[in-house]
């Protein structure tokens, strides 16, 4: 028989490793898909995180092997390949993910894909890439021992990656866009660079050019209030500019932003049931690896319940064989306490129908689905259609529904 | 896979006449080009007849890299002759192996 996971995660970052230790802790089958050979996403490639509670001087990748190690002792099944596209299989509850070379079937699926350096679009930008042109620091530091180098961004990678790579260079010269003394970094990081005497700074700038023979040799600065154009002599331009969201493979069949994030609820829901997102990829406010983490594991949750949720409706409701009454109700609502037991009187002995209760607030979706706002209600669902309808309003005519 | 240094790169390389060279280009920072490695390895496997494999660790000749106009990793060169004749930048292999592949089979096919 076909394998099906219980949950894919698409992507093995701080967000996706997270969901992944999750769901295999509450038992789901799970397996991670992730194009690299390492696991860790940006995070792995990050040398100075000191902002990752309990591990005030580990490295990035110290800590995502950690995340890893946790992983496989709950046996995360971990798969290598670039998802090309989501299938959604007919039943309408089982998807397929599928690679260049595989393809796997799911109930449920969490995508972690995060995002990746932006592509300004700078005239030379990607003439000179690979030749002066760079945007990681830990790859390509080493080529830029004791040479002069300009950083395009001012955010807390381009702070953290410009401390980085004055163990090698020698000068900087950072190109901000903002006035003077103005970066959008966080305080603890523009403090400790500006004690650093490699850095220099060219405010309210932006850079025009990247220009060169073979190499990069310099670069036409622009001052935006001024308009004035110098020129810069170095030997290499890394660009730290943000970053775009992998959501390609998405487009067409998921709900994404204008600047094609994930648009997500608190749920970590996106607009198709069943598929959840988590971490950088996603349409928020803090992108870093403890909310990642945190995205991930309420996606694992939220996406245990929907699975409960479904297959519980689909057993006990619609393949039950015979009109099922369905009664919504909810713990702290005693009116749906009353209802309950009142329906469970009037249903005593009877052999017609089958009576199945729904915790509302627990089970949000269906009650969503159904159109039931208020509580009690209780439904008579006959061949997946709803037959009647019984609320506060009408509860007199409870006995007729059964 | 033949290791490169300062010493030997002129004499497998630039003076090299019998085959074409591959030169992959990686340091050990750089965790792209750690990853790709074994993967090119069996590259080589498929190719060798014709290409010879070689990688020069930047650590230690970063001049001899920047030399070959070589400024970002991972990057790959093919030489004939002692003549660069076609190179993949880090964009153009976008950690993908698959890239690095069809790069040196469109070399390959004309040999």
């Amino acid at each position: 028989m076909e394998k099906i996971y219980d949950t894919i995660i698409i992507g093995g970052g701080p967000g996706g490793l997270s969901a992944a230790i999750y769901a295999a802790r509450s038992k789901m089958k799970t397996l991670v898909i992730e194009q690299k050979r390492k696991t860790g996403g940006q995070a792995a490639t990050t040398y100075e995180m000191e902002n990752y509670p309990g591990f005030p001087s580990a490295s990035g990748p110290e800590i995502m092997d950690k995340f890893r190690e946790h992983c496989d002792k709950f046996g995360v099944e971990f798969a290598r390949g670039k998802v090309e596209r989501i299938e959604q299989l007919e039943d309408g509850f089982l998807k397929k993910v599928i690679t260049k070379d595989d393809e796997f079937t799911t109930k449920t699926i969490i995508v972690g894909t995060g995002a990746e350096p932006r592509v300004l679009g700078i005239p030379g930008e990607n003439t000179f890439r690979g030749k002066g042109v760079s945007y990681c620091a830990t790859c390509d530091g080493d080529f830029y021992e004791d040479l002069d180098i300009v950083v395009v961004g001012n955010g807390n990678t381009a702070v953290e990656e410009s401390m980085y790579l004055t163990k090698f260079v020698n000068k900087i010269t950072m190109i901000v866009i903002h006035d003077e003394g103005t970066m959008d970094a966080d305080k603890a990081a523009q403090e400790q660079i500006k004690e650093n005497c490699k850095i220099e700074y060219i405010w309210n700038s932006t850079v025009a050019a990247i220009n060169g023979d073979e190499m990069v040799d310099h670069v036409m600065i622009k001052n935006i209030k001024t308009n004035e154009v110098t020129k810069l002599d170095c030997d290499g331009v890394f660009m730290f500019v943000g970053t775009v969201p992998r959501t390609d493979f998405l487009e067409g069949l998921v709900d994404l932003n204008p600047q094609k994030y994930i648009k997500i609820n608190e749920r970590m829901e996106t607009n198709v049931p069943g598929i959840f997102a988590c971490g950088d990829v996603t349409n928020k406010m803090l992108r870093q690896v403890v909310t990642a983490a945190s995205d991930g594991a309420i996606a694992a949750v939220v996406a245990e319940k929907y699975i409960e949720e479904e297959e519980n409706w689909e057993k006990n409701v619609l393949k039950c064989g015979k009109p099922a009454l369905v009664a919504f109700w909810s713990p702290i609502n005693s009116a749906s306490l009353d209802a309950i037991t009142n329906l469970e009187k009037l249903h005593a002995g009877s052999t017609d129908t089958k009576l199945v209760k729904i915790d509302a607030y627990k089970f949000q979706r269906i009650a969503n689905r159904y159109g039931v706002s208020d509580i009690p209600t209780i439904l008579r669902i006959e061949d997946g259609q709803v037959k009647n309808r019984i609320t506060a309003e009408n509860m007199k005519e409870l006995e007729k529904i059964i | 896979m033949i290791e490169l240094n300062k010493d030997n790169f002129e004499a497998e390389v630039t003076n090299y006449t019998d085959k074409h060279v591959l030169v992959d280009y990686w340091s050990d920072g750089c965790d792209v080009c750690v990853e790709l490695m074994p993967d090119v390895h069996k590259l080589e496997a498929k190719y060798a007849d014709k290409i010879k494999f070689a990688s020069l660790n930047i650590k230690g000749a970063r001049r001899l890299a920047i030399g070959q106009k070589v400024m970002g990793l991972p990057a790959m060169i093919i030489y004939s002759k002692g003549q660069e004749v076609g190179r993949i930048s880090p964009d153009e292999i976008d950690e993908n192996i698959d890239n690095i592949d069809g790069f040196i089979a469109s070399f390959y096919k004309n040999l």
